[in-house]
């Protein structure tokens, strides 16, 4: 067993137990936002360990970093601490919903796992994923998709300020 | 060499986990958390697929192919206005109703 699988179930196992404690446990709601930093950075881990260092990088800058932030700010000003809804609903419709969901993703991996598994990957040369690589891609192939995120950005920045200033009437 | 349908499960699960959060919790703040956990088991699996197929798979301008990279970049800019606007919705709903509790959002349920 090579250094590199002991990693990947760490961060799974990490990755694993803070969301469901996002989830399920906890109540108090900045506890919440630190748990789903933990996943987001183990989820950063296994990007790594899979050849994608830019896109670890990114996912720790923009996760970890701003998106993170931006939630606990808004958790800070409305002072929300705690989370007393009572129980949560119940869950009679949508168990069902659930549960199926979550049998076919069982089905399937398991039906893959025992169909011989995935095809073991070729090898990739030095760089994959490095920035080098990510920017000739983002910049030649994928000119079209950057400058639609450019967009995308502008229309949520404005729509935001808008949805959020006081009304001035 | 880590195992890769492993990898997909693992990306099942969180979305499974934030799929029961989403349908279950009624703090909108939660909400838009598990919203995040989604998005990110699929950034899991677009990058896992990148890695299983890249060495097999070539573009013209590019020696090894980086789509399901690209995609995972694509999903994390439209988390990042995502999260901008829900928040902006969520202050705009404490200034109206003082509470994050969707369910006194229901003015157009029926």
């Amino acid at each position: 067993m090579t250094a590199e699988i002991i990693f990947f179930y760490a961060f799974a196992v990490l990755a694993l137990a803070s969301a469901l404690a996002m989830v399920t446990f906890l109540r108090n709601v900045v506890a919440g936002v630190m748990s789903l930093v933990v996943t987001m950075v183990s989820l950063s881990g296994i990007f790594v360990l899979l050849g994608a260092e830019f896109v670890g990088v990114i996912q720790i800058m923009v996760y970890a970093g701003a998106i993170m932030v931006l939630l606990l700010f808004v958790v800070m000003l409305l002072n929300l601490e705690s989370d007393d809804f009572g129980p949560p609903r119940s869950l009679r419709g949508v168990s069902k919903l659930v549960g199926v969901l979550a049998a076919i993703a069982v089905a399937a991996s398991l039906g893959v796992a025992l169909s011989g598994g995935l095809p073991a990957p070729a090898a990739v040369p030095d760089g994959f994923g490095g920035t080098r690589a990510m920017g000739r891609a983002l910049f030649s192939e994928f000119v079209m998709p950057v400058e639609t995120a450019g967009l995308l950005l502008l229309a949520a920045i404005v729509g935001a300020v808008i949805l959020a200033k006081k009304r001035i009437d | 060499m880590i195992p890769y349908d492993h990898v997909l499960g693992l990306s099942v699960l969180l979305f499974t986990i934030g799929v029961i959060g989403a349908l279950t919790r009624r703090n909108l703040i939660v909400i838009l958390m598990c919203l995040e956990l989604m998005l990110n088991a699929v950034n899991l699996a677009f990058v896992g697929f990148n890695r299983m197929w890249a060495g097999s798979v070539s573009g013209p301008e590019t020696p090894v192919a980086l789509d399901g990279q690209v995609f995972a970049l694509m999903v994390i800019t439209v988390a990042a206005s995502e999260v901008a606007v829900g928040l902006a919705i969520l202050i705009s709903l404490v200034r109206n109703r003082d509470s994050i509790n969707v369910e006194d959002a229901s003015l157009l349920r029926w």
